[in-house]
């Protein structure tokens, strides 16, 4: 499993974070960002939900 | 027939908005608009007919939709409120403009509402919401809710997160009420030039002497960049007043309002700190405060069989989407246990609200307080006596008297 983050398109809602805390985080500037270790996927469940929480489609989870 | 022709021909096109009559109940006639379709047709007070997004998956799908515009400075956009008819036109930064001049702007405000400003604000709101309490419970019963809780919660959030002097609290209060209050567009017109006079000259001043908020650092990284101009900076303080007042005004007084109707919940919400968020979000979608979003369609698109045609005014139900019952099981019932995941009050796609974190804090902290420290708070009157908003207004209480 791989998870992307297109950080063009993202919005700053938190959505992610606020979803899967732990895996999705905000950096300085208070876009998001990976916690450094998850970019190859993650056993947490709540992951799965992020994508269709993401208001603007910027998470993509690919199942390899 | 097609399934285009939602309603039969000679079929009356009901009105929209309408009021409702119980605080956080939709209106009789919406209940009845969501039948199998995701959309259906009403009309604006205007006579211009537009369609009411109803279904969640729809809606959500629309939302993210670029083909849906929101550019309110266009001269065919829908007014949904007759008030705000003379300022049809009139561009507003974010909530009112297309990518890409949105996600420019957006972009610029996003750390001044990242989880470290969030975080800085928190115990502020904490100790204002504590001094309240103690204000009430020292005047004793019966307490406007309103006027003394609801309202100077947001006010104060807004300013600290502006970067409004102190000083200034009550001017600013008072004209933002004004504006969005206002019964005429003349008396709106009166509060926003007001309210445009006052950030103008604070911009200046705070040009002069930085402190720390958002304006500051708006000023410091884009005006003095030459990335935005000194009328961009005010009005994105303006919208940010207006966008981020009222709606959470409400969102705490009618909040407790529900609990209140529903003592049940409340022990829900103070049996565990760590359910308060759950609940809050349970709240935003069953009060749906903001009620609707207003867009127009830029070109043909088709939702469950119908075409929406290019320049069609389109109306998105906050309010009916969240009460889907193919999103939610039995929508109408408010469950504080219940995981609200992909409710859209906070609406959904580029426009999604910018201030939800802060919104979220007010929430969190307003009501997890209020219910612990007043225990047996309860309505002074009956549901059916509480005065509320017009249907095209943020909904809420206007007045909301309350015992312990
Ligand atoms: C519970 C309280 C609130 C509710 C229910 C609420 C609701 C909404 C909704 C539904 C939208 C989407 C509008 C659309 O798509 O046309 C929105 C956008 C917005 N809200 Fe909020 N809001 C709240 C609090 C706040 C606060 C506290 C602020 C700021 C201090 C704020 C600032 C904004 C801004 C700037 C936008 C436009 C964002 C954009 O276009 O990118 N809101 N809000
Ligand atoms: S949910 Fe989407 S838009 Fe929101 S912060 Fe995460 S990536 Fe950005």
């Amino acid at each position: 499993m791989r998870i992307t983050i297109d950080r063009d398109r993202c919005i700053g809602s938190g959505q992610c974070a606020m979803t899967a805390p732990g895996v999705f985080t905000q950096d300085d500037d208070a876009l998001v960002t990976l916690v450094p270790g998850y970019e190859e996927g993650t056993e947490d469940p709540r992951v799965h939900d992020v994508p269709m929480a993401c208001p603007v489609q910027a998470v993509e989870i690919h199942e390899d | 027939m097609t399934k285009t022709e939602i309603r039969r021909p000679g079929e009356p096109v009901p009105s929209f908005p309408q009021d409702r009559t119980c605080p956080y109940q939709p209106p009789k006639a919406y209940t009845e608009w969501r039948g199998d379709a995701p959309l259906t047709q009403v009309t604006l007070f205007d006579g211009r007919p537009a369609w009411l997004i109803t279904g969640h998956a729809e809606g959500r799908a629309l939302l993210a939709d670029p083909r849906l515009s929101s550019d309110w400075g266009h001269p065919a956009f829908p007014v949904v409120v007759r008030r705000t008819e003379d300022r049809a036109g009139l561009a507003f930064p974010l909530i009112g403009v297309d990518d890409p001049l949105h996600a420019r702007q957006r972009r610029m405000l996003i750390p001044s509402f990242g989880v470290k400003r969030m975080n800085a604000i928190r115990p502020r709101l904490q100790s204002l919401v504590d001094r309240l309490v103690d204000d009430m419970l020292a005047k004793g019963p019966v307490a406007d809710l309103v006027s003394a809780f609801a309202l100077p919660v947001p006010s104060m959030a807004i300013c600290e997160l502006l970067g409004v002097p102190y000083d200034d609290h009550d001017f600013f209060e008072e004209s933002s009420r004004n504006f969005v209050g206002a019964a005429t567009s003349a008396e709106a017109d009166a509060a926003f030039a007001e309210l445009y006079k006052y950030l103008h000259g604070l911009v200046v001043k705070k040009q002069a002497e930085p402190q720390d908020g958002l304006l500051d650092d708006l000023i410091a990284r884009q005006l003095e960049e030459g990335g935005l101009d000194h009328n961009e900076v005010v009005m994105i303080a303006f919208v940010l007043l207006v966008a981020g007042h009222e709606t959470t005004v409400n969102a705490i007084s009618l909040g407790a309002l529900a609990l209140m109707q529903h003592p049940e919940q409340i022990e829900v919400l103070l049996e565990d700190p760590g359910a308060v968020s759950r609940v809050v979000d349970e709240l935003l979608r069953f009060t749906s405060v903001s009620d609707y979003m207003v867009r127009m369609a830029k070109e043909d698109i088709e939702v469950g069989g119908t075409t929406i045609k290019a320049g069609d005014a389109v109306v998105v139900s906050i309010t009916l989407m969240n009460r889907d019952a193919k999103a939610y099981e039995d929508p109408d019932v408010f469950d504080a246990r219940r995981h609200a995941r992909h409710h859209v009050g906070f609406g959904h796609g580029i426009h999604q609200c910018l201030g939800q974190n802060l919104a979220r804090a007010e929430l969190e902290i307003a009501l997890s307080t209020l219910f612990t420290r007043i225990p047996g708070l309860r309505p002074a009157v009956p549901l059916d006596e509480v005065p509320i908003k017009a249907g095209h207004d943020a909904q809420g209480p206007v007045e909301l008297p309350v015992t312990w």
